[in-house]
């Protein structure tokens, strides 16, 4: 097997570990190009079904043509999507673009407690009805106990220390030097009631990874992280006020893949088109500890 | 390729792994030059090893806490750095970070030379079967790059690693800190002329001989997504060793089931007509049977794995409460997960000085320990000598992965943890004057346990309250335990803990059969070793087995079988005629 299989069949054995061992699981759906791997990821692991559900966490701040992107794909493959928003802060206009946060503070908001209310099903949930193809509103839901996430190691220095499965408290917290054995692959699948556990099927791969294996499965990405005339693209894809896009030329899959393996890109960071994370060196990993992804 | 950099806290594995990255020029653009910015505006001297240290607290404390994982990529091909903590607290983050690689660096400092946990992580390194190791020592511009030193330390090392059965490839002395020996030879050792620390990462082998071993897939799931209009019945999982074929004949264990191989599945690939070690796939079977997650298939050509309750076992407990006799802990073996308790020690080791000590009654934190486990049920497992993807385990205190193990071999044992429980309570037991065949005369009947089985919702209390009733007006001594909503198991079923359910139905069946009664019980999805447990406990009397639905049993004789309940009184009366038949219901003819 080549470094690509080994690569799917791990994330494969930890999505169905998943869910075997859990009642309440949820996959978190950005419409990036990791959380969409994972997603086809999923159907492989469950021969071409998707039996379990998707979040999207949706700040109203997202490049339109992901939402657009999302709802097609949710109806295209059958998909349990359900939407989290955090309406009251979005009313009040607490956000950076309303100059009334910092983009972390905004981040904090729209992301990571949107995230947690919607998880814990205290905040409403848009659940997508496919026999009217609209979104109902369910309120109440049963609180999701593990949480399918795609994060890579490689990403930046936070991430690289994170389990497979990865538990987090009541409050969502993450304790960095009290973390669970992990061997042989055999994850941490029990859980105390009230906690609830991150699990991360991406973990070992890398940037490049990601995008060979689009190459090779022809999984269909979202068209902004190509560049499409102006000499621009995304390479990391988030809301429009603080992701900006990169001086690139690649068009296509295979000329991304060409970009990073020895191209421009191969000695710089992915997420250097995303402003939050230069607003403080730790930032990110304030933001994980409180359950941001 | 996995690599894990382990050994005692502060001999410099960061620091390896820093110089490796930024001489291999694997950083991000920029990274080198943010740190060594940082370190300028914090008035401290610069160090590889803060390229790893990326958060917080480990930068405050200077030590490791988590093992990281970096990236990096040599001439020949790419890695997965992983950089354990060194610091006898986060041992279990080492064992966690070392469990993924499939090579080793171990770096002793040439100043301190062997401490504890280079010893420690050297045996570690064993029992977690990585063979590959290779040994740095490091800061030799500490100790005036002097041969001597290098030489005492690498003699030393070698002995230990030795009495362990392990063999070192290679080993280096080098300087992470001023680059030598690292990616190349440094003419400030112009005595030592062997591979660099890189040559020696580049000549570690991936491991080879999985597929030619025997097939063993351990079953993760059954699928079967029918409300997708998807009427394939999956057995899905990853094959750990071996390889199989469309047509091959298999056998699941325990439950010694066997089918054969209709189809193997996947979404976006061609058709395939044969898998192998490695893949996460899934199966369809010619002849549908049922199996369980956690059970193993095997092939039936191939040499079976082991089945069994009592293994031998090597463990490394990393909990802060010790492991404990009589207490139950969850054992985690390949797809398995079952109860567990620990029956002997036999022997720990102190991993840091390789002495033994046989008279201990627990296992403590950071011990290595020899032991015997016993299973709530037989488990399918092969020795960690010949197969170790299925010879290994975690035990699992608390919901928490508390400790690891690798099984050595199967041990016969005359008695278990149920025959002891029965031997004890006998012993106690003031046994009354009335004999049974008293009892029988009086009752004119034969006390049993009639148990209705078979899966959920098939109506089985239905039947049990129709056939008390039943007998109960033709004059019998019957009673109907409904133990499902009785208090009797309100606390165990509620927090699942289905092998103490099954405990007490036996100790119940055994005061009524005792007393002479017929007593009928349901039970779900009852299983051979369950059943074998309750007439354990039910001894002397015996039992009636009614199966209401699919017949799950695989060695289990039932009596009667009822395949869909429509008729309930006709049922009862079926019943009836087996148990006047088997002169449970005696009959006087005048």
């Amino acid at each position: 097997m080549d470094q690509l299989e080994t690569l799917e069949s791990q994330s494969i054995f930890i999505l169905r570990e998943a869910y075997r061992s859990f009642q309440n699981l949820v996959m978190l759906w950005s419409i990036g190009k990791d959380s969409t791997v994972l997603l086809w990821l999923a159907r492989k692991a469950f021969f071409g079904h998707a039996p379990i559900p998707l979040l999207h966490i949706d700040t109203s701040y997202k490049i339109p043509e992901m939402i657009e992107y999302r709802d097609r794909f949710a109806r295209e493959w059958k998909l349990n999507l359900i939407v989290g928003q955090n309406v009251e802060a979005l009313k009040a206009k607490q956000t950076f673009p309303d100059s009334n946060a910092t983009r972390l503070q905004c981040c904090g908001r729209l992301k990571s407690e949107a995230l947690k209310h919607t998880l814990s099903g205290e905040w409403p949930r848009r659940v997508l009805n496919h026999e009217t193809g609209e979104y109902d509103i369910v309120e109440g839901g049963e609180p999701f106990t593990g949480v399918i996430v795609g994060a890579r190691a490689d990403e930046e220095g936070s991430r690289s220390k994170e389990r497979y499965f990865s538990p987090r408290d009541q409050h969502n917290e993450w304790d960095v030097s009290e973390q669970p054995l992990e061997l042989w692959n055999q994850f941490k699948t029990d859980f105390a009631p009230g906690t609830h556990v991150r699990i991360h099927p991406l973990l070992d791969w890398t940037e490049l990874n990601i995008w060979e294996y689009i190459e090779r499965e022809n999984i269909p990405i979202i068209g902004l992280y190509f560049d499409r005339g102006g000499g621009k693209r995304y390479r990391s894809l988030g809301c429009f006020p603080c992701t900006f896009p990169v001086e690139s030329t690649a068009k296509n899959v295979s000329e991304i893949v060409e970009e990073l393996r020895s191209g421009k890109f191969s000695n710089i960071a992915e997420r250097s088109g995303r402003a939050q994370d230069k607003e403080d060196f730790s930032g990110l990993e304030t933001l994980r500890r409180d359950g941001y992804m | 390729m996995n690599i894990v950099v382990i050994g005692h806290v502060d001999h410099g594995k960061s620091t390896v792994i820093g110089r490796l990255m930024a001489d291999t020029h694997s950083l991000p653009e920029g990274k080198l030059e943010q740190v060594k910015a940082r370190c300028a505006r914090d008035a401290r001297p610069f160090e590889y090893a803060f390229l790893l240290d990326a958060l917080k607290d480990e930068q405050a404390q200077g030590i490791t806490i988590d093992s990281a994982r970096c990236f990096f990529r040599s001439a020949q091909r790419e890695y997965i750095i992983i950089d354990a903590p060194g610091h006898i607290e986060f041992l279990r983050n080492m064992i966690s970070g070392a469990a993924r690689a499939e090579a080793a660096l171990l770096i002793i400092d040439a100043k301190e030379g062997v401490q504890e946990n280079s010893r420690r992580h050297g045996y570690l390194l064993s029992m977690l079967g990585i063979r590959q190791v290779a040994v740095c020592v490091n800061k030799m511009d500490l100790a005036d790059y002097s041969q001597a030193v290098f030489e005492s330390i690498r003699d030393e090392y070698r002995a230990f690693l030795q009495q362990i059965g392990v063999e070192a490839l290679d080993f280096i002395p080098c300087s992470a800190r001023e680059g030598d020996n690292i990616v190349a030879n440094s003419d400030r050792m112009p005595w030592y002329r062997g591979p660099s620390t890189l040559d020696i990462v580049d000549s570690f082998a991936k491991e080879q001989d999985t597929i030619d071993k025997p097939f063993r897939f351990p079953v993760q799931d059954v699928y079967k997504f029918t409300e997708s209009g998807d009427d394939r019945r999956i057995v899905a999982g990853r094959i750990e060793t071996g390889s199989i074929n469309v047509g091959d004949e298999v056998i699941f264990l325990p439950s010694g089931k066997r089918s054969k191989i209709a189809s193997i599945e996947g979404f976006n690939v061609p058709v395939q007509t044969g898998a192998c070690a490695g893949q996460s796939t899934g199966f369809t079977l010619t002849e549908q049977v049922y199996v369980n997650p956690g059970e193993l298939m095997c092939k039936a050509s191939d040499t079976p794995a082991q089945t069994g309750t009592h293994l031998a076992v090597n463990i490394f407990w990393m909990n802060r409460q010790p492991m404990i006799y009589n207490k139950k802990y969850k054992i985690k073996l390949a797809g398995a997960r079952m109860p567990v308790w620990l029956r002997e020690v036999v022997t720990v080791l102190d991993a840091s000085e390789l002495t033994t000590n046989s008279n201990r009654q627990q296992i403590e934190r950071h011990d290595v320990a020899e032991c015997i486990l016993e299973t709530l049920k037989p488990i399918a497992f092969d020795l960690t000598t010949e197969i170790a993807q299925t010879g290994r385990f975690v035990i699992i205190d608390n919901y928490e992965i508390a400790g690891g193990g690798v099984v050595l071999k199967a041990v016969e044992s005359a008695t278990n943890r149920v025959t002891e429980r029965v031997q004890q309570r006998e012993q106690r037991w003031q046994r009354s004057t009335i004999t049974p065949q008293v009892r029988s005369t009086r009752y004119n009947q034969r006390s049993t346990l009639v148990l209705i089985c078979g899966p959920a919702n098939t109506g089985k209390e239905k039947l049990a309250k129709a056939l008390e009733e039943d007998l109960f007006q033709s004059g019998r001594y019957v009673y109907y335990l409904g133990l499902s909503n009785s208090s009797l198991s309100m606390d165990v079923t509620e927090s699942g803990e289905r092998d103490e359910y099954i405990r007490r139905l036996g100790e119940v069946s055994h005061l009524f059969t005792d007393a002479g009664l017929i007593l009928i019980a349901t039970i779900s999805d009852l299983d051979d070793y369950e059943l074998e447990t309750i007439n354990t406990l039910n001894q002397p009397s015996d039992f009636r087995i009614i199966n209401v639905g699919p017949n799950r049993f695989s060695r289990t004789q039932v009596d009667l079988q009822i395949d869909e309940l429509n008729d309930i009184p006709a049922a009862v009366q079926e019943i009836k005629k087996l148990l006047t038949a088997q002169r449970y219901l005696i009959e006087y003819y005048l």
